[in-house]
């Protein structure tokens, strides 16, 4: 399968009476967002900012980022299951708003959503600092469940993702890159000599408010699967789910897993990418089981040498994580996790709820217990009413000045375990 | 059935009290755990992960939790896993939060969410 994706850079962001990209610069008619996101009759009301990098600004409770893509050629359309029907995505060609992200926020489960500071300490452990981001904050009409309500944000978030990509068909992107995979014997006979290696994905999946989607199926229900690397591409794979903002992939990490990016960076030079294999993280017991034996399974179907496997939070997920790397590693296939650690404040503590010593080679994305003060900004878009109670906050977290004392985890991207993220041990 | 519902979240209790088997309990997070660890010395399996939904140890006071109904000898599986989830949760220590109806009620939400799903699974299949 072969995927050309054309990069339109965005600059700037500003609202104006027509909608229109036109020398990096988007204008967006706020109507027209505003039309499109009322459509859904769980929404009450909604406002439209933008964010830029190196403002004196705080978003906040963050839900989800998005980056607006738009297919221009070939099968199917982006976010399949959401915007368009379920044909398989992932070739052809598609154009993505670089430099920019649509990102939703307002309340829905308060303690389970993040902050982005757009300049100061905070900024550096966020990776969506560094965009233009166009802002949606939404209110829920009274009454409704938040799972409901969770639905309706997430549909808008891509609904105005995708309004604002389509602006782009008639442009000639800045750049393009080309993403192409082989078939299983066609990687065999090209690469004879190179090890194959797949990544293996685990997707948040416990539950209401806790739900990734692929193609529009909840994760939760299905069995562990194989995809084409370049089908993430194209929005088949979105966030649903409220979880603690530094660890969770918004939909934004799918579209840009930096895993599969740098996985086609080597393909072909020091390695033969094989595959994308998902599976999910369920609370039940023997989901777990399942889940893990068919992708212990399925690696050695495919004769994998090597695999590199990310989990999607905290806790339960971690036995998940052990589980996956224990049975794989049992079918001879070199195994190299990433995760994140809750390690205590003083980093002292054992890291992850479950370890085994198969799992000897792993990459860590940080510690999230880590305690950091954010300055106070000049302007807040959302609310701060829920940063003394979003996980990683305290009682006092919010200081009478407007600074915060919170741990990292309170920061959405932070500890990213797809690595999409900028902490460092260099 | 062949499983019961451990909980100390009363809107688990009101939720399936008709239609599950449930013992409930006016406890904090790491008692609870620390019962259903006498649960699983006694022979009852674990059903559901203790540390479902990513919410961090403490900082939900609320926790359902799914477990065998049949006893048999001690599931070596189960046991370590509540033993290294109770060692989790002792690490966090205490987290003051302000605890307003809103907040509470959401707590008590996720985790109705959680087993709910946990449900749909153990009724879908007989293990």
């Amino acid at each position: 399968m072969k995927l050309e994706l054309g990069y339109i850079n965005i600059k700037d962001i500003v609202f104006g009476s027509e909608s229109k990209i036109s020398h990096g610069v988007l204008t967006v008619n706020k109507n027209a967002v505003k039309d499109l996101v009322l459509e859904d009759e769980l929404i009450a009301d909604v406002s439209f900012d933008v964010a830029k990098p190196g403002e004196s600004v705080r978003i906040t409770p963050v839900k989800d980022v998005i980056e607006p893509r738009v297919k221009v050629e070939g099968k199917g359309g982006v976010f399949p299951g959401w915007l368009s029907g379920v044909e398989t995505v992932g070739s052809g060609k598609t154009y993505c708003l670089k430099g920019m992200a649509v990102v939703t926020a307002g309340k829905i489960v308060g303690f389970q959503e993040g902050i982005i500071d757009m300049s100061g300490i905070g900024a550096k452990y966020t990776p969506f600092s560094t965009l233009n981001n166009f802002v949606v904050v939404c209110s829920p009409v009274k009454n409704v469940k938040q799972h409901d309500y969770e639905k309706a944000v997430r549909i808008a978030g891509f609904k105005v993702a995708s309004y604002l990509a389509k602006l782009s068909r008639e442009l000639t992107p800045d750049s393009t890159e080309i993403y192409e995979t082989c078939g299983i014997k066609e990687g065999i006979e090209k690469y004879p000599n190179l090890p194959r290696v797949a990544y293996v994905q685990m997707l948040q999946s416990q539950g209401l408010l806790h739900d990734t989607y692929v193609y529009g199926v909840d994760a939760k229900k299905t069995l562990s699967t194989i995809m084409c690397p370049t089908e993430v591409m194209d929005g088949a794979i979105v966030s649903g789910n409220c979880v603690s903002a530094c660890d969770k992939n918004p939909t934004y990490v799918h579209m840009n897993n930096p895993v599969i990016h740098d996985l086609f960076a080597e393909h072909g030079k020091t390695l033969n990418f094989v595959c994308h294999i998902i599976t999910n993280e369920n609370v039940y017991l023997a989901d777990k089981q399942r889940s893990s034996d068919w992708t212990a399974k399925m690696c050695r179907l495919l004769d994998l040498d090597g695999i590199i496997l990310s989990q999607e939070g905290f806790g339960n997920p971690d036995a998940d994580l052990i589980m996956n790397c224990k049975k794989i590693e049992a079918e001879g296939v070199k195994t190299v996790i990433i995760t994140d650690e809750y390690a205590g404040r003083d980093g002292k503590s054992q890291s992850l709820a479950d370890s085994d010593p198969a799992a000897d080679a792993v990459v860590t994305a940080g510690n999230a217990n880590e305690l950091i003060k954010l300055p106070a900004m000049d302007k807040v878009i959302g609310t701060l009413d829920f940063v003394n109670s979003i996980a990683g906050g305290g009682e006092n977290s919010l200081q009478e000045d407007g600074s915060i004392e919170i741990e990292i985890q309170a920061i959405t991207g932070a500890t990213n375990e797809a690595g999409f993220g900028y902490l460092s041990a260099r | 059935m062949n499983y019961f519902i451990v909980t100390n979240n009363p809107m688990v209790r009101d939720e399936f009290f008709e239609s599950n088997e449930i013992v409930y309990f006016d406890m904090e997070f790491e008692e609870l755990l620390n019962k259903v660890k006498r649960y699983c010395e006694e022979g009852h399996k674990l059903l559901t992960h203790p540390l479902s939904g990513s919410v961090k140890p403490k900082e939900t006071p609320y926790k359902s939790i799914l477990i065998s109904k049949e006893k048999k000898d001690i599931d070596m599986s189960s046991l370590n896993c509540i033993i290294n989830c109770i060692d989790s949760c002792k690490k966090f220590g205490i987290i003051n939060h302000i605890m307003n109806n809103e907040k509470d009620t959401d707590f008590q939400l996720v985790d109705l969410s959680l087993i709910t799903s946990a449900l749909m699974s153990a009724d879908s299949c007989n293990i």
